[in-house]
């Protein structure tokens, strides 16, 4: 007897089963085995000198009373890197960042010593006794300040160089101009325009604060001149070949393994000093050396995000079709251009800032301008910019709404880019692959009740008695994800494709691996679902392995909401190999043609006939046992997916605040989120993701900012002042969906764990704005927290 | 976020606690729940040569009434406080207000004790005490002396108790349950945040006059702060808004908050304010 189709189906819980994360019985145990779990025989400990000031010259360092210290092994400085040509590193921008501050400090909290010792007491107690005299520079916050002609020189090292890695550059402070789109169209645009709007605003500095730290343990084998690093990356493959270029080690030698992380929103994409050193140390001491920052450290000096200062305009006619875009940027990069975008991208995917809305013509410039800061510009939570230019579209969009008195709703719906129009080719040149905006805008709107709402509004604003201000905030936003193509993509010239290799056992298990990494997204979950469905193999024996770089097949890691869109298409493709040669092992068992065979959930089967079939589990055992005559034994394949296109996810996001007239405080009353990934590979983690991006975005929009005295001294680098929501301040998400599937991924899928993030924070802005409106503002910069947000109740003549 | 080390005792007995003190003299540093000193001691703000740890003194823990008091042990943690049914019937401000303190993990360890002795304005059991007029013991090698909250905090960290002395209970007098109300209304940034501004208020209304008022704000200067003036304007006639603000103005009048990434002396100011305000109203409608 055949069990019936719906439970063979389900057996397998495949793709679109809410299967229950794989991993969580691990996490949720204590059983997870993260980088500072390591623990090897012989280990050190390494802590790090840090410097106190923000501008600096280094006059001496005295480590003597470090060194005398019983259990200090090593006090090191940039004087003892030169002779290996470590102290600089080249950046995945194409600058160099000092490893270890050489003669000069570019920001408080640069490393410019580390220590060694046995134990991290000993190590921590040594940092203290180290000395440093510093001679200190005036210190550069503002970037508008560090283009001022006589602005003091940030990067001696520079000096003179007037080309960058991205081009001229036009100030000794100013690192790349890089432009997008047509400016003569643009500007033919304003000038024949019916109206037009400016908007400037402020993409506050903001960290992705990973709950891990970041941190590594390097063990280097003298004997076998091997190297092993256990290291907290998102992209582990990248660090071996950095690793070997740097250290001159062939890179068959260097094994790093990206054990569990603990969560990585672009922060762990890099790599670091801290990283570097331990590597070093390791070399030198010949034995393993763990390094493992704390909060302060993190917050303070590894990859921050955002810091986009940008004015936006907007031409229209005076019914409110879009007719033109120019958007200007300064991009604080801080002390060492270290982003991390593609290579020929020093603005990341910025260009993707026309949004979801026909725009016949766009130009936009970004010049990115060194501060004494700490480095970065990651992809906190999205795609290489993208945030930014979602960010800097939906505002323009509700000012220009506002300026021609046309609901926000209303003006999104005139300007979307239409279902039939797809493919869609923007004014900056991206191929949208597929989208539709209308239907799941009035999703949303009716879910809401959206004329309510206005209405609700209208009568809170009418009532002087109100406690309350009450806004709405809509936005419609489009990402691109899911890097990418090779021919326009790489990372120091390593193509953006992804991999996996999958090996189908003798009895019908197997094993898969991947060149992303997991960092709480659920890999091991998902991958094995896709398998699953592919193969007709039971999720339950699919074995997911990454970040291993001696067992997993080369990746470019996981980041830029890339896993599914590049990743899940290898897998797919890796498995239609398999299930190709498959099908000719069951011909070969059935004894017909391959062509009188029918694929049916877990098994090939004769057309028309339920009894006589072979299933993947038979024909498994079949390919190790007796494969056809000519045929190579074994089941399994390696696919390497360069994706011909960036996928395109969306969604729209609907959210009410009332914001406490007398304390400023913003209470999300309502948070409504449709997305559309396209094809839905597992529902439960889906919703997850929405809910952990809607809570990062929360979080960004209302309270998270890195901020800096104008002596450079960071404020806010610890968790009391920086803000993570706990369950206590998340407001309640509603999710929705709708699914319009990629037409170029094998599987449909287009990406979803960053859209949430990207599309949320200009929705709370919206929505605090929009609560404003009534009274003429027309934009609040972030954070909205409860003071910043009194500050504009005042502003605005509004008491309680 | 490693402290340099340290030595440590961890005594049974008051008396052995004390031996300690004496014997290590300025180096030594009581550890009560640990949340405020562990933090600074990680950052080498606060680098003690000794730890007396008071953790296991059963002396000093516990809520019981005694001769028309209720007295709680200074070792009685935050979560005690919440679940004690005698705090809740008799001083609901206390139980009310610990809700409001950092989270449910803070509040397993940090004690009432430590919060008082540490000496921050930020913390709220300082506020909260002047509220409630309550009465700190402190046992040190000279025996046993009473201090009132208002007279305990000096500045920022500095306490009336001498290096030598532990606190050791907090004594407080019950609520007359049909006249008297009591709120804290605090206003924070986010759970385990310090409060950007906080307000204690204690009424009494007896035949819809104002019979007693006590209200102490929380981390708008460098102590808590007892508001007298802002007090004495709502006693002796019925609650209007006139008298509301009349007691608003006057607790703004003596803020003097430092500015900090969460608000400006403006608006720290105004919120105090606002606090006041909200936390007299909240008292009033709670007086029966």
């Amino acid at each position: 007897m055949n069990a019936p189709l719906k439970d063979r189906q389900a057996a397998l819980q495949g793709m679109g089963e809410s299967r229950l994360r794989k991993e969580d019985a691990r996490f949720i145990q204590g059983k997870g085995n993260y980088v500072d779990d390591i623990k090897m025989p012989g280990m050190l400990f390494m802590d790090i000198v840090r410097a106190p000031v923000a501008h600096a010259r280094i006059k001496k360092i005295n480590k003597e009373a470090a060194l005398a210290i019983p259990g200090v092994h090593a006090v090191l400085t940039a004087d003892d890197l030169k002779p290996l040509k470590l102290h600089w590193m080249p950046t995945l921008a194409g600058d160099v960042q000092a490893v270890l501050a050489d003669e000069k400090v570019h920001f408080q909290m640069q490393e410019v010593a580390i220590v060694i010792a046995d134990d991290r007491y000993i190590a921590a107690d040594a940092v203290e006794a180290v000395v440093v005299e510093y001679d200190e520079l005036p210190a550069v916050i503002d970037p508008f300040k560090a283009l001022e002609q006589d602005a003091p020189i940030l990067r001696e090292d520079l000096a003179g160089k007037t080309e960058g890695a991205h081009g001229k550059r036009y100030h000794h402070n100013h690192i790349f101009t890089w432009d997008s789109g047509d400016k003569e169209k643009a500007d033919a645009a304003f000038s024949a325009a019916q109206v037009t709007v400016e908007q400037k605003m402020f993409y506050q500095r903001v960290h992705p604060c990973p709950l891990e730290t970041c941190g590594c343990v390097a063990s280097f084998d003298p004997i076998r001149g091997e190297l092993t690093t256990y290291i907290t990356s998102q992209a582990p493959h990248v660090v071996r070949t950095v690793v070997s270029m740097l250290s001159g080690i062939p890179e068959s030698k260097v094994r790093i393994i990206s054990p569990d992380i603990g969560g990585g929103f672009g922060n762990k994409v890099g790599i670091y000093p801290g990283y570097v050193c331990a590597i070093v140390a390791s070399i030198v001491l010949g034995r393993p050396v763990k390094w493992i920052e704390d909060r302060i450290e993190n917050l303070s000096s590894t990859a921050f995000a955002r810091d986009y200062h940008m004015t936006g305009e907007l031409a229209a006619t005076n019914e409110g079709k879009i007719t033109g875009l120019r958007v200007n940027v300064i991009a604080d990069h801080g002390a060492f251009d270290s982003c991390a975008d593609p290579t020929k991208f020093p603005a990341g995917m910025f260009h993707i800032v026309s949004g979801s809305y026909d725009i016949p013509a766009a130009y936009c410039r970004v010049d990115g301008v060194y501060t004494n800061k700490a480095p970065g510009g990651v992809a906190y939570r999205c795609s290489f910019r993208v945030t930014e230019a979602v960010y800097l579209i939906e505002r323009m969009v509700d000012v220009l709404a506002q300026k021609l008195n046309i609901d926000k709703a209303e003006i999104r719906r005139k300007n979307f880019i239409r279902k039939e129009q797809f493919p869609y080719t923007s004014a900056f040149g991206f191929e949208y692959d597929s989208g539709d905006y209308h239907t799941a805008l009035d999703k949303v709107l009716n879910a809401v009740d959206y004329k309510g709402l206005r209405k609700e509004q209208a009568a809170t604003r009418a009532n002087p008695n109100s406690p309350t201000l009450m806004g709405i905030g809509l936005v419609s936003f489009t990402e691109v994800v899911g890097a990418g193509p090779s021919k326009i993509c790489d990372i120091l010239g390593v193509g953006m494709f992804d991999s996996c290799e999958i090996r189908v056992h003798p009895t019908g298990s197997a094993i898969a691996r991947m060149g992303t990494i997991t960092q709480g997204q659920g890999h091991q979950t998902t991958y094995a679902q896709i398998i699953a469905t592919e193969l007709g193999l039971p999720s339950e024996v699919i074995q997911v392995e990454e970040g291993d770089t001696s067992t997993a097949p080369y990746g470019l890691g996981t980041y830029g909401s890339r896993s599914t869109p590049v990743a899940g298409a290898a897998i797919a493709l890796a498995s239609r190999k398999i299930h190709a040669k498959a099908k000719k092992i069951a011909a070969h068992l059935l004894e017909v043609s391959e062509n009188d065979l029918e694929w049916e959930i877990d098994r090939f089967k004769l057309k028309g006939d339920d009894s006589k079939f072979k299933t993947m589990k038979d024909i498994a055992w079949a390919a190790y046992h007796q494969p056809p005559a000519g045929m190579e034994p074994g089941l399994e394949a390696v696919h390497y997916y360069d994706p011909p296109n960036f996928t395109y996810p969306f969604g729209i996001y609907l959210c009410v605040v009332d914001i406490d007239k007398a304390t400023g405080e913003t209470k999300v009353r309502r948070f409504y989120a449709l997305d559309d990934c396209g094809t839905r590979i597992n529902p439960m983690i889906i919703d997850g993701q929405i809910h952990g991006g809607l809570t990062e975005g929360y979080a960004v929009a209302m309270g998270q900012q890195l901020t800096f005295d104008a002596q450079g001294n960071i404020q806010g680098n610890t968790l009391m002042d920086y803000f993570l929501p706990t369950a206590v301040e998340t407001p309640k998400w509603e999710t929705d969906f709708t699914v319009t599937p990629s037409p170029h991924h094998p599987l449909g899928a287009k990406g979803v764990a960053e859209s949430p993030h990207v599309g949320s924070i200009p929705t709370f802005t919206s929505a605090v704005v929009d609560a404003f409106a009534h009274l003429g503002v027309t934009h609040m910069n972030m954070p909205h927290n409860a003071y910043r947000v009194w500050q504009q109740l005042q502003a605005s003549g509004v008491t309680s | 976020m490693i402290p340099p080390s340290f030595g440590y005792s961890a005594p049974r007995t008051l008396p052995e606690a004390l031996q300690l003190m004496v014997q290590h003299g300025d180096a030594a540093k009581i550890l009560a729940g640990g949340h405020s000193l562990l933090p600074m001691m990680k950052l080498r703000f606060a680098e003690p040569g000794h730890l007396i740890d008071i953790n296991r003194i059963p002396e000093l823990k516990g809520i019981r009434e005694e001769n028309g008091l209720i007295k709680i042990g200074a070792m009685t943690t935050e979560n005690e406080l919440i679940d004690s049914v005698l705090l809740q019937q008799k001083v609901p401000l206390l139980p009310e207000a610990a809700r409001l303190i950092a989270d449910p993990q803070v509040r397993n360890r940090g004690t009432i004790g430590g919060d008082i002795a540490h000496g921050d304005p930020g913390n709220d059991h300082p506020a909260i005490s002047i509220a409630l007029d309550a009465t700190f013991i402190l046992t040190g090698p000279r025996g046993q002396r009473n201090v009132a909250a208002a007279n305990f905090f000096l500045g920022t960290y500095m306490t009336d108790m001498q290096s030598d002395e532990i606190l050791t209970s907090i004594h407080v007098k019950p609520f007359s349950t049909n006249k008297t109300g009591s709120a804290y209304c605090k206003l924070k940034r986010k759970t385990g945040d310090f409060a950007t501004a906080g307000a204690a208020v204690v009424l009494e209304i007896s035949a819809g006059v104002v019979s007693l008022a006590r209200i102490a704000l929380t981390n708008v200067a460098p102590t808590a702060l007892n508001a007298k003036a802002a007090a004495a304007a709502l006693v002796g006639k019925p609650l209007t808004d006139a008298s509301i603000k009349a007691a608003v103005d006057a607790a703004m009048a003596i803020c003097d908050p430092a500015e900090d990434l969460r608000g400006d002396i403006e608006y720290k100011t105004a919120m105090a304010g606002e606090m006041t305000k909200r936390a007299i109203r909240l008292a009033a409608s709670r007086c029966k």
